[in-house]
């Protein structure tokens, strides 16, 4: 299995407003109700988006000018609360390709690897000063640069971290792991001899 | 240097490091429900690609399943199409599934320990990020998504950063009327909703020793909501005594084998942690929710946190939850009107909690207008409570007596919260629109203090209602 090699992703951004976004909020609970991830798209961040007869309400992802934006900006501890990789995959689907915040939460950000959507940490003032940037010009293309850990927007750049590990996987193709695990079988199995409770079964 | 539970058992089932510096990491035993695991069946299809090792996942359904209906086909298409499908691929695949016809289905953390699948010095896995209740048991039990089911299923395995630990200690007794719950509540209180990332946390101290295994578990399940992905406390005799006999435990001559091989896995004495925090059980009171996320609680005789009360990152995050929530700053929480009573969830919905309810329930009735409902935790559980007469008292109370399932811990069932309802909850999660209704708003709190609030129609505490003391 052949995956992209991550390394620039440039586009539109925009910011969604604040901090311990949990995946409940990204993706409705009442939209998991699916076999495939297929469409989710259209439902991130719905019921933030739209009121219970589907009039839309004020948010950043319903205005006209950050249409189209692939880079989503928020706060602190995105991704918080359930597993549900639909919170990525809704994102993912909806034309995101990478997630810029002050923190994330774990299992979230490692979902989004897995998809290929680079998730970079910033200091708060940073993606404050990004998001008016783009407030003033929204249609100003991001530049995400993966090996030097830096975000740029005209001539301005912001420092972006990234665990080694993602930033390695990201750069080789390997951000989805199962070719990695698949090549490990025998190791493996020879693990899985010598643990009781496995070979009891 | 002494090593942890936590760095034992991942060296136990670490396969090999991969080339990007993480560990691949054996999964021992696998938990799936029907909600996160289609699309992972759907993916191993496409790689044409096996389930490794069959005999090592157990599913079954709880998150979409009604708990008033037990009759196929279900009136909602789409939750019966993804029961069909789990069945479809766990009889294609060979796993066994404790289906709805078993009389062993519930929440899939709760049937786990339940049928003693869920083994201390084990790894665990499950596509939902409660899996941290088997914790409790002395496991490492990890939330995962949909594609690392797919990678446990084709491989065993995951990849993994290994976390630091932290250990958390509490010491002395709880006062009456204060849980489990209150202690778990607590500790996010403090540490923050994302204090715990890159940690696993371990509990320990005088309080957790003295814990039942079902305490224990209540406290785990919560340590995702402080941002810890795991959670776990050292296995000791109460975890061997409650595993002995159970359908998926060693079997009597294997037991003091197993109860040795457990026992080596608990941390050692001198152990090196990567940061340590100690709290006093006696300064715990009853903790509810006043926000839109579980570190937003206070102690019930608290008010409500205003923003200059709070430190300055807090404050936007305060502001949106009085909005949602339509409380006020610095009032009381007691006398909140309530219009919901749910008992139930993967936190608070086992035999215990039940009992506990019902020991002071006896005799009394839900106010006029609260709707309560109880959702036992496993079909399990829901026999012993009513072989035990407790589902009679919960009926003669006024509650719904439901079967088994997650139900309106997240609403993806019928059991949904209308318009903004206000719910007292025993679940895990007040985020917005968490309970099935965009604008409904959640508070949570232990079992007794959601049965104080049923019968009394608001917020209260459960010691004044109930005349603890």
């Amino acid at each position: 299995m052949s995956l992209a090699k991550i390394s620039q992703i440039a586009g539109r951004g925009v910011s969604v407003p604040g901090d311990d976004v949990d995946t409940d909020r990204v993706i409705p609970a009442r939209y998991m109700k699916c076999v495939t991830f297929d469409g989710l798209g259209e439902y991130a961040f719905y019921d933030e988006r739209f009121g219970p007869n589907g009039q839309p309400k004020p948010h950043p992802l319903n205005e006209p000018k950050y249409a189209g934006a692939t880079i989503l900006l928020a706060g602190r501890n995105f991704g918080c609360g359930s597993s549900r990789e639909h919170a990525p995959q809704a994102l993912y689907r909806h034309g995101f390709r990478a997630v810029l915040a002050e923190s994330f939460a774990e299992i979230f950000f490692g979902n989004s690897i897995t998809l290929g959507m680079p998730c970079l940490v910033m200091e708060g003032r940073d993606i404050r000063a990004l998001a008016a940037l783009l407030a003033e010009a929204p249609q100003t293309e991001l530049n995400i640069d993966i090996p030097n850990s830096q975000v740029s927007i005209a001539d301005v750049s912001f420092p972006a971290k990234l665990p080694d590990h993602a930033k390695e996987a990201l750069l080789d193709g390997k951000w989805d792991a199962i070719a990695d695990l698949l090549e490990g079988l025998d190791a493996v199995k020879s693990t899985a001899a010598r643990l009781p409770y496995i070979q009891a079964a | 240097m002494g090593k942890t539970l936590f760095d034992k058992v991942w060296a136990a089932h670490t396969v090999r490091v991969l080339p990007n510096g993480m560990t691949q990491l054996l999964i021992g035993t696998h938990l799936i429900h029907e909600v996160t695991s289609p699309q992972a069946f759907g993916m191993l299809r496409d790689l044409k690609l096996p389930v490794l090792y069959p005999q090592r996942t157990f599913a079954t359904v709880d998150h979409i399943v009604p708990t008033d209906e037990r009759e196929e086909p279900f009136s909602d298409s789409l939750a019966d199409a993804m029961i069909k499908e789990l069945r479809r691929n766990c009889a294609g695949a060979g796993i066994k599934f404790f289906d709805l016809a078993s009389g062993k289905q519930g929440i899939v953390h709760i049937v786990g320990p339940e049928q003693g699948i869920t083994q201390p010095g084990t790894t665990i896995a499950c596509g939902d990020s409660h899996t941290s209740t088997h914790g409790a048991f002395g496991a490492i039990a990890f939330g995962i998504g949909t594609s690392q089911v797919r990678d446990v299923l084709a491989t065993q395995t995951m990849a993994l950063q290994k976390p630091k630990v932290r250990r958390i200690e509490v010491n002395g007794r709880l006062a009456p009327g204060v849980y489990a719950k209150d202690v778990i509540l607590h500790i996010i209180r403090k540490l923050g909703v994302n204090g715990g990332l890159g940690y696993a946390y371990e509990y320990a101290g005088s309080t957790f020793d003295r814990f039942t295994q079902e305490e224990r578990m209540t406290v785990c399940n919560m340590s995702i909501e402080g941002g810890a992905r795991v959670g776990y406390v050292n296995p000791d005799q109460t975890t061997f005594d409650y595993l002995r006999g159970r359908p998926y435990a060693p079997s009597q001559a294997d037991y003091d084998a197993a109860v040795t091989r457990w026992k080596s896995f608990a941390s050692d004495p001198d152990a090196k942690y990567d940061d340590i925090v100690i709290y006093d059980a006696a300064e715990i009171g009853p903790t509810v929710t006043w926000g839109i996320n579980p570190g937003q609680a206070i102690f019930i005789d608290e008010t409500i946190p205003t923003p200059e009360e709070l430190p300055e990152k807090d404050r936007s995050t305060a502001e949106e939850a009085y909005a949602h929530m339509k409380l006020r700053p610095g009032q009381p929480i007691k006398g909140t009107k309530v219009d919901v009573a749910f008992l139930g969830s993967c936190t608070n919905a086992r035999i215990s909690d039940l009992q506990e309810v019902a020991k002071y329930l006896q005799g009394k009735r839900i106010k006029t207008g609260v709707k309560g409902i109880v959702v036992p935790g496993s079909q399990g559980v829901a026999a012993i409570a009513e072989s035990m007469g407790l589902a009679d008292i919960f009926r003669l109370a006024g509650f719904e007596w439901r079967g088994a399932g997650c139900s309106m811990c997240l609403g993806m069932n019928p059991d949904k919260l209308i318009g903004d309802q206000l719910c007292a909850s025993s679940s895990n999660r007040n985020f917005k629109g968490r309970q099935g209704s965009p604008t409904g708003r959640t508070v949570l709190m232990s079992p007794l203090m959601v049965a104080a609030a049923a019968v009394t129609g608001e917020i209260s505490d459960a010691r004044e209602v109930f005349g603890l003391s």
